[in-house]
């Protein structure tokens, strides 16, 4: 198990999963991701179940220090990640080695990034759920956003698929920008609006206003305006409730919402709109738009089919960060290491030349083996140690399994793309 | 003859079933009722439903029931409610010290009242309180049931801090703050008694439809019941009798 170091905490950085579900009933806000849809992807790029816990990352992210390898994505706003000092693509994911950095060079797009880790934020359950509610100190961190110091652990990983990058296909990649269309079904309580009001809201335009948090995206603009005033017997809230006071200023509830209001909720949010509520930062414009129930579902579910459409790159080249850093000890990151880190690692998998097969990409001399045929190794593990470009580099296991046979010695000189080692068949990998 | 639900939607992932539009103990009975029935059925998508003074919020997944579905089984097993609640409710007794420093507002609801702070105690003390709903923050119970006389509403500047255990008035309502919290309520007492510890199973001490009796304590009370709760030994008295309505 791996530990994510805090170096530095950022503006607020919170473990979140999909949600606290079952105890609205007990008054307990449902909580989660904000952008369920980019923890999704994140998720589902490292290899996760969907509802794994990752890090909520807010405008100014952390610096974040990796203590063992894993394998991480970053999705939602681009927040500048970059990895051990060098731009991190977004939604795909990256192999890290221990002592991997973190860091976020500023906002670009959105205001909320998520950092999915295979294995998952290893905190404990709490009403069924990992995700934080920091104003009742209730699950995730100790109840609390990160701070520096702190040191996250990270859940066990059956796979954690080194040889294998997902990535979001690039047309699927939001683009959140500054202005936002949300469709909205309208009630359930739009019948307490008069018909000016209604129609204000269905055309005018809203700003985000700055005290918008995980409670609530706070609105400005003209006045909704009421048949009867504001106020309700209280009832219960959902998602993307669009939430009028007796100001006449609408106010989107989201993720740590109270479970129940009593104020009138002119319109829900699509679900599949949410993300942008998510994303939008203080100023940016806000129309909405009337769509019905079916139409909303039709949109969520197409929102949920994209995600199916993340592939996976079986023959994918391990980055250099997973290759020297943690070895050498040398700081990383001359943009050269990456081509000789790729050409080191050669996968396993459908385009490896022979199957089951570690092989090397370019010529070099084999200085050490460190496997024998039979033994069982890890993925990452170092198996042969080539010496190429006058570096020792370690050639690793791409994935757990039992070696078969070892196909070269120390001494020999090999050519690029020679069988190094074997071995036996991927459906004994995790004997 | 009691009003036909409506159904309302909440977007695409929950839907409000209303039975009206006031606070009334026979409306908050059948959301009671229509969540037993519900969850009786073990419907396949209904996520989690919230019951409210006067509606239910049913929240499903799209992906797994559709609208129509789901519309159909709550206007069908709606129909099929009996005209009373026949559960047996339950009666928690929540130990409560009146005034002082614990109830910083028992003094100006004993004289809007027009009388003295023993009676206000004693009327609040007196009376058999529904939890309508839980709502707010995790564990805050809505009581219905407050004597007429002690009807107030809330302060016009809410304190920033009210501390975990106070009682409140707002409006015809009585409730607790289960933590620390900023507030509004009229604050009359405290209870050292916990109504909300995520490590417990169930989390909050009260749901909707239980009944409550608050039962006023001096300070030595309090000190010890305080003691047993911090060790984690404190059960409150609770009976379960036949619900009446």
């Amino acid at each position: 198990m791996t530990v994510i170091a805090v170096l530095e905490a950022g503006l607020l950085t919170t473990v979140q999963d999909l949600g606290r579900f079952g105890w609205q009933q007990h008054g307990v806000p449902v909580s989660g991701a904000m952008d369920d849809w980019a923890l999704r992807a994140a998720n589902r790029l490292v290899g996760n179940d969907e509802n794994a816990a990752a890090l909520e990352i807010t405008l100014a992210g952390p610096v974040l220090r990796f203590d063992g390898p894993g394998v991480i994505a970053v999705t939602g706003a681009d927040l500048g990640a970059r990895l051990n000092g060098r731009p991190m693509p977004p939604w795909q994911s990256a192999a890290v080695s221990a002592r991997a950095e973190l860091t976020f060079s500023g906002a670009r797009d959105g205001i909320r990034a998520y950092l999915g880790v295979a294995g998952g934020i290893d905190v404990p359950l709490v009403l069924g759920s990992r995700s934080t509610l920091t104003r009742s100190r209730l699950g995730g961190f100790m109840g609390r956003a990160l701070a520096a110091g702190d040191r996250v652990a990270v859940g066990e990983c059956a796979d954690p698929s080194w040889s294998v990058r997902r990535r979001l296909p690039r047309e699927l990649i939001p683009a959140y920008g500054h202005v936002h269309t949300l469709r909205v079904v309208m009630g359930p309580q739009d019948d307490l609006f008069a018909g000016e009001g209604i129609r204000c809201f269905l055309s005018e335009t809203y700003t985000l206003a700055s005290q918008s948090d995980r409670v609530g995206c706070r609105l400005t603009g003209p006045r909704i305006g009421h048949r009867r005033g504001a106020d309700i017997v209280s009832d219960g809230t959902a998602f993307g409730s669009v939430q009028v006071s007796g100001d006449g200023m609408p106010i989107v509830l989201m993720a740590d919402r109270g479970t129940t209001g009593g104020y009138t909720k002119i319109a829900t949010v699509a679900s599949a709109d949410l993300s942008r509520v998510a994303q939008a930062a203080p100023g940016d414009r806000v129309r909405f738009v009337q769509v019905g129930v079916d139409q909303a579902q039709a949109l969520l579910r197409t929102a949920r089919a994209q995600l199916d459409r993340i592939v996976r790159e079986e023959a994918w080249k391990a980055p250099s960060a997973g290759i020297f850093e943690e070895d050498s000890g040398a700081p990383l990151a001359a943009p050269a290491y990456a081509e000789l880190a790729d050409a080191l690692t050669v996968p396993l998998g459908p385009a490896a030349p022979r199957a089951n097969t570690l092989c090397a990409a370019m010529p070099g001399l084999v200085v050490s083996v460190a496997v024998g045929a039979g033994d069982v190794v890890a993925a990452g593990q170092p198996l042969v140690v080539l010496e190429a470009m006058k570096m020792q580099n370690p050639v690793r296991a791409p994935r757990g399994g039992r070696v078969a046979r070892v196909l070269v010695a120390a001494g020999a000189q090999v050519d690029g793309g020679a069988p190094l080692i074997e071995f036996e068949d991927a459906d004994a990998r995790r004997t | 003859m009691l009003q036909a639900p409506r159904l309302l939607p909440a977007g695409d992932s929950a839907m409000a079933v209303e039975f009206g539009d006031g606070i009334d103990v026979r409306i908050n009975a059948r959301v009671r009722l229509l969540q037993q029935a519900l969850r009786a059925g073990a419907h396949a998508g209904i996520v989690e439903m919230v019951p409210t003074y006067r509606s239910l919020m049913v929240h499903y997944d799209p992906m797994v029931l559709a609208r129509e579905a789901l519309a159909d089984v709550i206007m069908t097993t709606a129909g099929r409610l009996p005209e009373q609640v026949r559960e047996a409710a339950r009666t928690v007794e929540i130990p409560v010290k009146y005034g002082g420093e614990a109830g910083p507002d028992l003094a100006d609801v004993a004289a809007a009242a027009g009388v003295d702070e023993q009676a206000v105690a004693e009327l609040h003390a007196g009376g058999e309180y529904v939890v309508f709903m839980l709502g707010f923050m995790p564990g805050f119970p809505y009581l219905g049931g407050l004597p007429p006389g002690l009807a107030m509403p809330r302060l016009a500047s809410p304190r920033a801090v009210v501390p975990a255990g106070s009682v409140g008035i707002a409006g015809a309502q009585t409730g607790i703050y289960p933590t620390e919290s900023p507030g509004g309520w009229r604050i009359i007492g405290r209870t050292p008694v916990c109504l909300f510890d995520p490590l417990r199973s169930p989390p909050a001490l009260l749901e909707a439809g239980d009944h409550v009796r608050f039962v006023p304590v001096g300070q030595t009370d309090y000190d010890a019941i305080a003691r047993e709760v911090q060790a984690g030994t404190y059960r409150p008295a609770s009976r379960t009798g036949s619900g009446g309505r």
